[in-house]
């Protein structure tokens, strides 16, 4: 079973999102990368772009095959991983730190509650959900 | 997992080895084992092995052999030796391609013919009724045969030290018969990855046997399993044509560049009037090699645009691992796919920059001669 973390939340399409102060961090779990495989490249938003929760918001390749990216939460991108432009295979590396992909400033807080719990989202593994 | 799938004698060791598993061609088959490219650059700078056993082996023999084959493939059979292997296609009249296959001179009047496992019940159709095999008599001999393909630097070293005789002396397109690992083989000095090495034919229940000899003893030269994304990654940075993406029923051999396994000259085949008539004229587009201006991915399908005008569209694509570009394969028109010329493939709605580069896209290093 892939490496899940007890602080964060989780979607079911394998995001993370991590609470710091009033900003949410956001990457995708360690199960998401080993699906992919290589990642080769990401497409992020730029800072200031607005997200809604649930809608795709970049793209993530790998050697075989390419997805979106979800987002958690709806808000504001106030910063975005640009080291991943270099160095994709971060996120196969680290996927919960040095491969994070953006951190939001969120426009309602109560999403975050609609997020799955670490425990959530390993049942949500167990099942075998893609 | 689909149990229809069908699997191939190393399904087991795939398992155990720790594969990712995915259907490829009605076929269950590793993906990778340990990573797409860590995989690709140990064929490029060691050696790996290749379950490539769920390819199609037809036999044919009899008097009336060549005669068959000169009528149903484009290449010349003639000029095939015994011991020598050959490219070519299997066309239809249309011209478009059934398959692209090798073909080996095993003897006088028999010979072997690998296609892809895709293919291999509509291939067995075509070569059985589409031109009549007077005095000679097809075999499918497909689930009887494994095949593993030893890819990269070390491959004659590793397969030198396990072979009952001499394999430097097997030159390139060439196959001799021998033991490899005590198993009994057809040591053809070929391959899909641009590397130097060979693919091994033996009976499918001593595919295991021969599998864990090249894995035990090709240790000390790094080597490893190699899924097919690398096998994917390592021919497309080679230019070869993989059947289903770049070549398929509706695309000539002229197009895909193909055209040098096109004998016309050799007399009548399958597929041969249709050639030359474009050939006269001129193929309205070409299959190309695309280099992406960043690192998104071209991929099989996506619009290939000049100047915002559609202009084609790609076959394959990936990220080169050796070349560490984004690298692609597309069909465009003719007057657009000259080397240096500036398009776009379409990527979520947004032209990416491409160019037109020289194929391979990395350089050969197969055995000369």
């Amino acid at each position: 079973m892939a490496n899940v973390l007890p602080d964060l939340r989780y979607t079911r399409e394998h995001e993370w999102a991590k609470k710091e102060g009033g900003r949410i961090r956001v990457g995708i779990t360690a199960y998401a990368q080993e699906q992919l495989g290589d990642v080769v490249f990401v497409e992020l938003p730029k800072v200031g772009a607005k997200l809604t929760a649930h809608q795709a918001f970049g793209v993530v390749e790998s050697v075989k095959a390419v997805s979106d990216l979800f987002a958690p939460i709806s808000g504001e991108v106030a910063d975005a991983n640009a080291e991943l432009g270099q160095k994709p295979e971060t996120v196969n590396q680290d996927p919960y730190g040095k491969g994070w992909m953006l951190v939001v400033s969120p426009s309602n807080a109560k999403e975050w509650e609609q997020l799955l719990t670490a425990a959530q989202y390993e049942e949500f593994l167990a099942q075998g959900a893609h | 997992m689909d149990t229809s799938l069908k699997r191939t004698p190393l399904f087991s060791a795939h398992l155990q080895a720790g594969a990712r598993m995915v259907p490829f061609g009605g076929w269950e088959m590793p993906v990778q084992y340990r990573g797409i490219i860590e995989e690709h650059r140990t064929v490029r700078a060691a050696v790996g092995c290749f379950d490539v056993s769920h390819m199609g082996e037809f036999e044919i023999e009899g008097p009336g052999a060549l005669a068959t084959l000169q009528r149903l493939t484009t290449n010349d059979v003639a000029a095939l030796e015994i011991g020598q292997v050959q490219y070519s296609l299997l066309c239809r009249a249309d011209g478009g391609i059934v398959d692209d296959l090798t073909l080996y001179r095993l003897a006088e009047d028999r010979y072997l013919m690998v296609v892809n496992a895709g293919n291999i019940d509509k291939d067995w159709t075509h070569v059985t009724t589409a031109v009549p095999a007077d005095g000679a008599r097809w075999r499918n001999v497909s689930d009887a045969t494994g095949l593993i393909a030893v890819q990269g630097p070390k491959a004659e070293a590793l397969v030198g030290r396990l072979a009952d005789q001499d394999v430097t002396r097997i030159g390139y397109y060439r196959f001799a018969h021998g033991k490899v690992g005590g198993v009994a083989a057809l040591i053809s000095r070929t391959g899909y990855t641009g590397e130097d090495g060979f693919e091994l034919y033996v009976a499918a229940g001593e595919t295991e046997r021969l599998w864990k000899a090249l894995l035990d003893g090709g240790r000390a030269d790094g080597v490893a399993p190699i899924g097919l994304g690398a096998r994917d990654t390592l021919r497309l940075e080679m230019r070869y044509a993989l059947y289903g993406n770049d070549i398929d029923d509706t695309t000539n051999p002229l197009e895909a560049g193909l055209g040098w396994v096109v004998k016309p000259a050799k007399g009548d085949f399958l597929g041969r009037a249709a050639i030359e008539a474009m050939r006269a004229k001129g193929p309205a587009r070409k299959l190309v090699g695309l280099e992406m201006a960043d690192r998104s991915v071209a991929r099989h399908g996506y619009p290939v645009v000049k100047d915002g005008a559609p202009t084609g569209i790609v076959t394959s694509g990936t990220f080169g691992p050796s070349v560490e570009r984004s690298i692609a394969l597309a069909y465009v028109a003719t007057a657009h796919g000259a080397v240096g010329a500036e398009l776009g493939v379409e990527i979520r709605g947004q032209a990416k920059p491409a160019r037109v580069v020289k194929t391979p896209f990395h350089p050969p290093k197969v055995k000369k001669g």
